[in-house]
């Protein structure tokens, strides 16, 4: 990443973001109307499809900068996906909580077996791997090849996994079918409270993005500096 | 690559090591399970499929764990790889000795799974030995790209379940559905999507595992 568009964006993207969320947030609360039939809790939904939607988009972003990684071998494609999975891994924690609370009241059970709930699932318990996996080696140049394997394979697994839970599923009766399908978002200011959410999701993770890369930047930095104080002061120790 | 197998298959041979411990981890499991799942019960069809299923997956993420730790005794990993050959050919040698090993351990699971579930012996026992060849050619095939990884990290004997069983989900419910099917003897076309699936899944990491192991293993 270039320093204009760097500052360009630890300018703008908080405030948009801040913004963006706060007009989200009463357009949720004030502004929408209920579903019809459908209750209060049906208001998550501006914000556990959007969440949802970004998960993801932060998981193929993993993807590609692994795959950027391992061909170019560049630090700042190692430095995207490690913040991407992070930030994933968060939204993706919001996807399963949202949901849950929505589930409760709704189909009165807390989880079920759906093919979409476990794909999500799983998909968390393999970028749960991947951190854990970067936790385990450091960061390290093959820290960030091992983590960009995973990333990769990880991706490509996910079609497969959604598939096979979808079959597993549909054999048997499932509980409930076609969410999404029964509300429909018919009045207009329900599709600009939704289109709101999403710019507020996509900025919030611009934003995430570009802090926790700031982050790794300045840590890279400091180990930098800190190495070199090092050596400077063995050698001063060898001269006297 | 003929060599490279030869090498390890001769390696268990003479040890005998791997494959011993193995069986007694699968064996050790059914044992396990039976007690989880009531075998005597008119449930033991439902929980058959699904305990056979553990402990191959089981037997088999510590039988791919040992098979990279035992290469790195000694630096023979190293060794491995000062060979004058490409490393997706170490990668697919790893692979199908891995594969060997734990379809040769099903041969002695799979009739002690038969006498501990009550099951009859029947041609459907054929489906069920075909099931477990394509699950376990994928459990091998991503599992040995994993193994690789984490022989090299800090807390390596339990990172590796930790990356493998999320992503063999695919296999480990294609498997049971079509262990299931060949065990109430009906015919395997109904299931004949699950069998793609493996195929597919086989297929599609055997080449990501071949593309990617040069960087699984380099210094």
């Amino acid at each position: 990443m270039n320093e204009s568009v760097r500052k360009w964006a630890d300018t703008f993207l908080p405030p948009a973001a801040l913004c963006a969320m706060s007009a989200a947030i009463y357009l949720v609360f004030e502004y929408v109307p209920t579903a019809q039939g459908e209750g209060v809790v049906q208001r998550i939904f501006y914000f556990h499809v959007p969440i949802a939607t970004m998960t993801y988009v932060a998981f193929g972003v993993v993807a590609v900068a692994s795959a950027m990684f391992l061909w170019r071998g560049t630090l700042g494609w190692d430095r995207i996906a490690h913040a991407s999975a992070e930030i994933g891994m968060l939204f993706c924690s919001l996807v399963l909580i949202t949901g849950m609370m929505w589930a409760r009241p709704r189909w009165n059970t807390w989880w079920t077996w759906d093919a979409r709930l476990t794909t999500t699932l799983i998909l968390w318990l393999i970028y749960a791997g991947y951190l854990m996996l970067r936790g385990s080696v450091g960061p390290t140049d093959q820290g960030a090849r091992y983590a960009a394997i995973l990333g990769i394979v990880g991706a490509v697994d996910i079609p497969i996994i959604n598939r096979s839970v979808y079959w597993w599923r549909t054999i048997h009766p499932a509980v409930i079918v076609g969410r999404e399908g029964t509300s429909g978002l018919t009045d207009p200011r329900m599709q600009v409270t939704l289109a709101v959410c999403f710019v507020a999701m996509i900025l919030l993770y611009l934003w995430l993005l570009v802090v926790r890369l700031d982050g790794m930047r300045l840590r890279d930095r400091v180990e930098e500096l800190r190495q070199r104080a090092l050596r400077e002061a063995s050698a001063l120790g060898t001269a006297a | 690559m003929l060599a490279l197998i030869r090498k390890d298959l001769q390696i268990e041979l003479r040890t005998k090591e791997a494959l011993a411990s193995l069986l007694l981890l699968a064996l050790l499991m059914l044992v396990v399970l039976s007690f989880a799942f009531d075998p005597t019960s008119a449930l033991r069809s439902e929980s058959a499929p699904g305990a056979l299923w553990v402990a191959v997956t089981f037997a088999g993420v510590s039988a791919l764990n040992r098979s990279f730790v035992a290469e790195r005794e000694n630096d023979c990993l190293q060794g491995l790889l000062l060979c004058p050959v490409d490393r997706g050919t170490i990668y697919l040698a790893k692979t199908i000795a891995n594969f060997l090993f734990m379809m040769a351990a099903q041969l002695v699971t799979v009739p002690i799974f038969v006498f501990f579930f009550n099951l009859p012996l029947s041609w459907g026992l054929v489906g069920v030995v075909a099931s477990l060849g394509l699950g376990v050619f994928g459990l091998s095939a991503v599992g040995t790209l994993f193994a690789a990884v984490s022989v090299r990290t800090r807390a390596r004997e339990i990172m590796l379940p930790l990356l493998l069983l999320p992503l063999i989900v695919p296999v480990f419910i294609a498997g049971v559905k079509v262990t299931a099917r060949a065990l109430a003897d009906k015919p395997l076309a109904d299931v004949a999507h699950w069998l793609h699936l493996m195929i597919g899944f086989d297929v599609v990491f055997l080449v990501v595992g071949w593309l990617v192991f040069e960087y699984a293993v380099e210094e």
